[in-house]
């Protein structure tokens, strides 16, 4: 039962921030709902409690991985919204952080249930509580991205439902669809019903995670959101979907389908990689470059789970650094944003002597999104070429590294420009308040440390977690 | 009893046909309407049983689909003056066609879906060629607004499909799911709403401003 406050606690927090009228209480609300979730979430890390069958909300290793990242980057997000809400005109401060609180009382949701129809709801929730927020601006381009952002997550998610209808068709027990029942009796589910139910679920949540070529929404919706929503829906909401795949995953390997399963997924996963590739060589907008390497990023994720062996364990590994980047470049970027005005690559040159602290941040983001030593996306991007060797798949080793390859030179080629090249009109030094370099500063440092030591509590977590994705059925 | 639903089930392939069929926008939203009320009736129909979770569903649903959503949409193209469908991708008698050909094709994947139990030998069917014409609608239409009802019909497929699993889903995740439609429709009307403002028209196509 303390499952329950943490998802009652936002959507509460959520309605009373849209009945307040003033701004300050607004951010206390804000700021202190998330650091209160944030605590609760870390005890959950001491004492996961004991499970309840038959329980509709429970917490695992992979659900709590995917909630503390969520809360984190939430945390981070919220205090850096107090000081992008101060520089932005006023309008929409309201709707802003009911939608963001009403984001996490989503997502808190997707991560805790067990019933795989509530999860659905959940998820279809978060898609919702953010669309308000695409629309910020309230201009043509944002409106056109918060239509095809509405259009094609509601289109994928309407599929998940059907088949989340699938699996509850292929089970011949009269419960609800609970993910314990499932895996226990994977043997028992019908397994044409299980393929289609599986075909549909990765279809319809990986049009919500931005696989290729289910993306078509990702580099619309992230250029034209505020980056710090952006941030958030490519740290958390993608870790949301991901979550909704890993569990079907899970009850059809149970089932003994992994050889179904693994072709799939590896394909997605090396098509977002070739997609991600081709579109970031040239690319001129700052957060439509992050939107591809975003792409990139779940690609790798869903190749690791099908890969097998190490892979899994890659995969939570990323997982968790891949939020944690997503937060400081796209933090980064709406600094650089909100300095000059626009992500055009073009407008921002020259960064480094406008903005000190965010150009080091970008430039720093930039050799951690692109998997370089010492960061933690090296560690985890190499646990998963490692598990495509040794699994026996030496080509899509070869084809991930020259990928990742050209990735780095489409990426470093406009970002070094933007940090690097003489400004065209020569700025002062602009004041970078703490509210907005702050969070992204702390988060650059989690992954820093993260790719030169995982601490012996998170190693275990992550070993559990894989443990549930990587049970290889003979 | 057993009619009944059979018949219920004609009237919404029925109704799909009249959303491809007619160019008025008002036209396609009653279409929609009567669909929605047809899905009420429907789990009533299937378990006469009188239990909460069917009369809650029914009048869940004959609320949410047949009265809100669409005054609410009827209420978004009063207010933005649109009256027709122009020049839709695919001209209305080859959608029709397609229409048909989906019915057909439905019958078809059902008889090869190998499920457990089915109250009715049509539902599947029914159900699948609706979530088809609904994708079909979505894709081939140029007016945000008949997209919308294009999502309503696909989102009415995927319930009937839900009904042949009434009994293992429990009230109130289809009470959580019926909510998240409804708002999802709502932000999808105000969206639409907004871009008639924005553009002087609901026509979907002007939106391509963003693009590598």
């Amino acid at each position: 039962m303390q499952l329950l406050p943490l998802i009652l606690l936002p959507a509460a927090a959520s309605g009373a921030a849209y009945l307040v009228r003033s701004v300050r209480l607004r951010s206390t609300i804000l700021i202190g709902t998330a650091a209160v979730h944030l605590g609760l979430v870390g005890r959950l890390w001491g004492d996961p409690g004991s499970p309840v069958p038959g329980a509709w909300l429970a917490i695992d290793p992979l659900g709590l991985l995917v909630l503390s990242l969520v809360s984190v980057l939430f945390l981070v997000t919220g205090v850096y919204a107090v000081g992008f809400l101060r520089r932005e005109p006023p309008r929409g401060g309201r709707v802003f952080v009911t939608g963001l609180l009403g984001f996490l009382a989503a997502a808190t949701l997707v991560a805790v249930s067990h019933h795989l129809a509530l999860l659905w709801v959940g998820m279809e929730t978060t898609t919702l509580a953010l669309a308000p927020l695409v629309y910020h601006r309230h201009d043509r381009r944002s409106l056109e991205a918060v239509w095809k952002y509405l259009l094609l997550s509601s289109v994928g998610i309407a599929l998940a439902l059907l088949g989340t209808f699938f699996l509850a068709a292929a089970q011949s027990w009269g419960h609800p669809l609970l993910l314990e029942d499932l895996i226990a009796g994977a043997t028992s589910l019908h397994p044409s019903l299980l393929r289609t139910a599986f075909i549909f679920l990765l279809v319809g949540y990986g049009t919500k995670m931005g696989l290729a070529p289910l993306h078509a929404w990702k580099p619309d919706t992230y250029g034209e959101a505020p980056s710090l929503v952006a941030g958030l829906m490519a740290g958390g909401l993608t870790s949301c979907a991901f979550l909704g795949v890993a569990r079907i995953t899970e009850v059809t390997i149970a089932a003994g389908l992994a050889s179904f399963v693994q072709p799939l997924l590896l394909s997605f996963g090396v098509v977002s990689l070739v997609v991600a590739a081709a579109f970031m060589i040239g690319q001129g907008d700052l957060k439509r470059l992050l939107a591809y390497s975003s792409v990139e990023h779940m690609g790798l994720l869903v190749l690791g789970l099908g890969l097998g062996g190490v892979g899994p364990y890659g995969t939570v590994l990323h997982l968790v650094n891949n939020a944690l980047t997503k937060g400081v470049v796209f933090l980064a970027v709406g600094n650089v944003v909100l300095a000059t005005g626009s992500a055009s690559a073009d407008e921002a040159k020259g960064i480094l002597r406008r903005l000190p602290v965010s150009g080091v941040l970008l430039l720093l983001g930039l050799f951690a999104v692109t998997g370089s030593p010492p960061f933690g996306l090296f560690l985890s991007e190499f646990t998963i070429l490692n598990a495509a060797i040794a699994q026996g798949h030496p080509w899509i080793a070869l084809a991930v590294v020259v990928l990742l390859a050209i990735i780095f030179v489409g990426m470093a080629s406009v970002v070094l420009e933007v940090v690097y090249a003489p400004a065209e009109h020569p700025a002062p030094v602009d004041r970078e308040s703490l509210l907005l370099v702050g969070g992204p500063a702390l988060l650059l440092a989690a992954v820093l440390m993260l790719g030169l030591y995982v601490p012996l509590p998170l190693h275990r977590m992550l070993m559990a977690a894989a443990q549930g994705l990587g049970v290889a059925a003979p | 009893m057993s009619g009944l639903h059979e018949l219920l089930l004609l009237c919404v392939v029925l109704t799909n046909f009249w959303v491809l069929g007619t160019t008025r926008l008002s036209s396609t939203i009653r279409a929609t309407a009567i669909q929605g009320a047809l899905l009420a009736a429907l789990p009533i129909a299937l378990h006469p049983s009188w239990s909460i979770h069917t009369i809650g569903l029914a009048a869940g649903t004959f609320l949410v689909k047949t009265v809100i959503l669409p005054s609410f949409l009827a209420w978004a193209i009063r207010e933005a003056a649109v009256r027709r469908e122009i020049e839709p991708l695919i001209g209305f008698s080859t959608s029709l066609a397609l229409g048909a050909v989906a019915v057909a094709l439905s019958f078809g994947i059902a008889q090869r879906i190998p499920l457990p139990e089915s109250d009715s030998s049509l539902l599947i069917p029914v159900a699948l060629s609706t979530v088809m014409v609904g994708l079909l609608v979505l894709t081939t239409r140029n007016k945000a607004l008949s997209q919308v009802v294009g999502y309503l019909v696909l989102e009415n497929g995927i319930f009937v499909f839900g009904l042949s699993q009434v009994e293992r889903v429990p009230f109130l995740v289809e009470l959580g799911v019926l909510l998240d439609i409804f708002v999802g429709i709502f932000i999808m009307g105000i969206v639409v709403f907004h871009i008639n403002r924005a553009f002087d028209s609901l026509d979907s196509t002007r939106l391509t401003e963003l693009k590598d």
